[in-house]
């Protein structure tokens, strides 16, 4: 390592030790960029959890009847599933892991805002996917309530549904205090000149998403703490028996969950956003389209939580409002595609990794939202609702979109956080195979969901099983792809050729200090001028 | 006339699949649209082959085009959508009223003179009502082939309804998740032509009929999680119940040995999680209290009387 270390007054932020050694001297950091490590570690971990969970699902359903697991064990691996993958790995992703490592930097500050408060977000999300876990294995059985904890049945199930809901709690909490954080530093601490239109985009989704979390996550708090008490004291919110209602918990439960999806998505957009360009070595096309479309989804997507529940018996009028509101928001998510799709246009393409996964991120990102369309519109909304054409949809939304792009993330600011370089080769592959897989795995879904097969279930009519077999075998293609990325990744964070400052003349901030970048960042904190994405 | 739609049977299917057919073709059309530019633009501008990349001006009209025409076009999609949802909101007033049952895990169907069947049997081209009602948690209620489908919500008064067009038999799924045996949760709508249907009526049972437990039970789905050959389902089986020595669990978390009598018999149908089975889950059945009459409850005692002997 000694011999590596730039010169540069204080040294990189990997090798900085401070006043401890080793893991301590990470677990007490207040650096953002350590901090943005440590989220990435924990969520990889959490995500490949809940892969292994997922192809157990997988296993259980490549025929009918039982294969590995009882119905009530099935129950519990999609509800752990969910629970892991929306509320450990998805809400948190990339916002926590990029928010906190590139957005300081893109934005030319030395920390965060409030760093010690950030330090303290990452261990309440410890902490939260803890008792998430916990609860796993407590006296009751797992929760099988599905992610979603719909009443009357989360009130009333015998198994560990209180800890399950706590864990979410406090989830959202470290999400709100993540948002609250990054809000300040994006108004606070941008770099003398920096105005919001000079801004790069990726901070901008990263600030619209921010306020998301800090608007629309106490909603789902108070809504979980509801459930705890109504199991607890039998006060009756939602289960009839006690004088409550059951949908008023979907309403609640959906004004958080919807605008949550945004959390998930806007900041994929974002990275998306970035590498583009890069590649493409063009400046963005509409750049204050891409900029505002950002805030109008975040602000129209409060509104359009019915579209989850057109069959719950609501009133005409109510149906009418959300499937309009819910068309209108498709729109600023299409101009999105069509200026990436510009920023191409008379480019200097290169085909690297971030952005071959940029590729594959549009194509399955345009299906799961198209696809969208065919939910939103009531007619159609009413046969494929709770299908397992719902499954697909929100597969692709959520692991094609926001999933295939955190893999571009890491890959393109792989160099920035290690100062080396993984092989472009095997990276190459393992993003084609991911592809492959995850079409095969997801795609038939589409079909036998139009079909009439349902959801969360355990078991099915012979007539879906050619297409279950396709979707096992693609989930097995998927994971052997990810098997690669890891490996490729892990392998080269420490033994990788060394990496240049700016590998990929990329023109935001962070590619003008050294990689790894040192401790605060910024020597002397830069005066902007311009623009961003200015290519010559 | 069906690209890839499931088999249709009833009134909604045409207007509904024309729904499908219309956003799915726009789909199609814009997914084939933006992955041949994307191929093109990389294949074109590689940079082996495009050195330089050229920083082309932005122009107003093309971003204000491309949000118009997608505006427009989401907005067909929900009109169409919207126009075509309307008449499932709309039962005519002459409609045959069953009401449903869905509860966990099976369903049932009452129709106007207190008959009850677990089949749905409907006469053909004849307008039917379908008030959902469910005692326990949520459930859906889904025809893939009349493309319908609405949530059975306990305490509230759901409804659908449709006229079916063709005969046969077809699935029933229950589509809210509803715990363990929610994949199970399973019938079937048969369509009949409408002599038969009145004859079918004819030879069905009334409900209740409060002296025989074993009907009583059936009609309560009680044999949706007990069976009576001793075949482990969620709940313990009724076989050989009778007099038998059993470890229960109290709700006080105390272990304790009983004997079956009457007394447990009641105690376990009105407050289930007071002694739970050794082996068994709590809160999985129901408290019946306000749903079983004291008769009621009688005669499935004296049912239950004759399950000792079976052994
Ligand atoms: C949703 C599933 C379910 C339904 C429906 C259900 N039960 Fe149960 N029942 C259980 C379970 C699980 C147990 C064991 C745990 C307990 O005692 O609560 C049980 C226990 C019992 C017992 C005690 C048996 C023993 O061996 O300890 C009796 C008696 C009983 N049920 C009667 C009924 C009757 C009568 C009905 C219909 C009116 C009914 N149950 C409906 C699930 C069900
Ligand atoms: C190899 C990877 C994966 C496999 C094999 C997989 C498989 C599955 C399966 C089989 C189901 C159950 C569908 C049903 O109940 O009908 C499911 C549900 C779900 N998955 Fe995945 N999945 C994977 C990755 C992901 C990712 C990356 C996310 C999110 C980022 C995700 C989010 C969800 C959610 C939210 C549910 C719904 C759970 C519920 O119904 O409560 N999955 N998945
Ligand atoms: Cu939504
Ligand atoms: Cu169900």
């Amino acid at each position: 390592m000694r011999a590596e270390v730039q010169d540069f007054y204080r040294g990189t932020y990997l090798e900085n030790t401070g006043r401890y050694k080793g893991i301590w001297a990470w677990l007490t950091s207040t650096d953002h960029k350590r901090i943005g490590l440590m989220y990435l570690y924990a969520i990889s971990a959490f995500f490949i959890v809940g892969v292994i969970i997922g192809l157990l699902m997988r296993i259980e359903l490549i025929a009918p009847g039982k294969t590995i697991v009882e119905p009530q064990a099935y129950n519990g691996l999609f509800t752990v599933h969910g629970i892991i993958m929306i509320f450990m790995v998805v809400i948190p992703g990339l916002s926590a892991t990029f928010g906190n490592f590139s957005l300081p930097i893109m934005i030319g500050a030395r920390d965060v805002a409030f760093p010690r408060l950030n330090l303290f977000s990452f261990y309440l999300f410890l902490f939260g996917s803890f008792l998430a876990i916990l609860s796993q294995f407590m006296r009751h059985g797992p929760p099988d309530t599905g992610w979603t904890f719909y009443a009357p049945y989360s009130t009333s199930t015998g198994t560990n549904v209180i800890m399950a809901t706590t864990a979410a709690f406090i989830l959202g909490f470290s999400s709100i205090l993540t948002g609250l954080n990054f809000i300040v530093t994006v108004h606070r601490l941008r770099a003398p000149g920096m105005t919001f239109f000079r801004m790069p985009l990726f901070p901008w989704a990263i600030y619209a998403t921010a306020w998301i979390q800090l608007l629309a996550t106490p909603v789902v708090g108070i809504t979980l703490l509801m459930i705890i008490a109504e199991r607890l004291f039998h006060i009756g919110f939602f289960d009839p028996a006690l004088g409550g209602d059951p949908v008023l918990y979907q309403h609640l439960f959906w004004i958080y969950s919807h605008p949550a999806v945004y959390i998930m998505i806007l900041p994929a957009m974002g990275v998306i956003t970035e590498i583009i360009p890069t590649f493409c070595q063009r400046k963005v096309y509409g750049y204050k389209a891409i900029a505002l479309s950002s805030v109008a989804i975040a602000a129209v997507g409060y509104l359009v939580w019915g579209h989850h529940m057109y069959t719950s018996g609501m009133s005409g009028k109510s149906l009418w409002l959300f499937s309009f509101l819910t068309f209108v928001v498709a729109v600023p998510s299409a101009i999105k595609v069509f200026n990436w799709l510009a920023t191409m246009y008379k480019g200097s393409i290169d085909m690297k990794p971030p952005f071959l996964f940029a590729l594959f991120f549009i194509f399955l990102f345009t299906i799961g939202g198209l696809t969208g369309l065919v939910l939103g519109a009531l007619a159609t909304n009413v046969h494929v609702h709770d299908t397992s054409f719902v499954v697909a949809h929100f597969h692709y939304i959520i692991f094609g979109g926001m999933g295939f792009a955190a893999f571009a993330a890491v890959h393109y600011w792989f160099p920035k956080m290690y100062g080396r370089m993984y092989n472009i080769k095997q990276a190459t592959i393992a993003s084609i195979i991911m592809f492959i897989g995850f079409n095969l795995l997801y795609f038939p879904q589409f079909i036998i969901g139009i079909e009439g097969m349902p959801r969360r279930y355990y078991d099915y009519f012979p007539q879906f099983q050619p297409a279950q077999i396709v979707s096992t075998i693609g989930g097995f293609v998927l994971a052997a792809g990810l098997v690669l990325m890891f490996y490729n990744l892990i392998r080269s964070a420490r033994k990788g050729e060394k990496a240049p400052a700016n590998p990929w003349n990329g023109t935001t901030l962070e590619w003008q200090i050294p990689s790894p970048p040192p401790l605060e960042n910024f020597e002397e904190i830069p005066h902007i001028e311009g623009k961003p994405y200015n290519f010559k | 006339m069906n690209y890839g739609m499931p088999y249709g049977a009833s009134n909604f299917v045409e207007k509904i699949d024309k729904t499908f057919y219309f956003i799915l073709g726009i789909d199609i059309f814009f997914l084939i649209l933006i992955t041949v530019l994307m191929i093109l633009f990389v294949a074109r501008y590689n940079r082996k082959r495009h050195q330089n990349a050229v920083q082309v001006k932005e122009r107003t009209w093309l971003e204000v085009l491309w949000i118009t025409i997608p505006l427009i076009i989401v907005l067909a999609m929900f009109y169409i959508g919207w126009k075509n949802y309307i008449p499932l909101r709309k039962p005519p007033k002459d409609a045959l009223v069953v009401k449903v049952i869905g509860r966990m895990w099976d369903w049932q169907f009452e129709y106007p003179d207190g008959k009850v069947a677990t089949t749905l049997y409907v006469p053909l081209n004849k307008p039917v009502r379908l008030n959902l009602y469910s005692p326990d948690v949520l459930h859906g209620f889904f025809i893939p082939a009349f493309r319908i489908k609405e949530d059975v919500v306990p305490g509230k008064n759901n409804y659908t309804w449709f006229k079916a067009t063709e005969l046969g038999e077809y699935d029933i799924f229950c589509s809210a998740y509803c715990g363990m045996r929610h994949a199970y949760m399973y019938s079937k709508v048969k369509v009949v032509p409408t002599a038969e249907f009145d004859s079918i009526m004819a030879n069905l049972e009334v409900a209740t009929s409060s002296a025989d437990g074993d009907a009583i039970m059936r009609n309560n789905g009680c044999y949706s999680c007990h069976s009576k050959d001793g075949t482990k389902l969620v709940g313990p089986s009724f076989k050989g119940l009778w007099g038998a020595k059993k470890t229960v669990i109290t709700s006080d978390g105390k272990k304790q040995t009983i004997v079956v009598d009457e007394k447990y018999i009641e105690e376990s149908i009105l407050d289930p999680n007071a002694k739970v089975e050794e082996g068994y889950m709590p809160n999985v059945m129901r408290s019946y209290k306000g749903v079983l009459k004291d008769e009621e409850i009688k005669a499935i005692v004296e049912y239950l009387k004759k399950s000792g002997d079976q052994k």
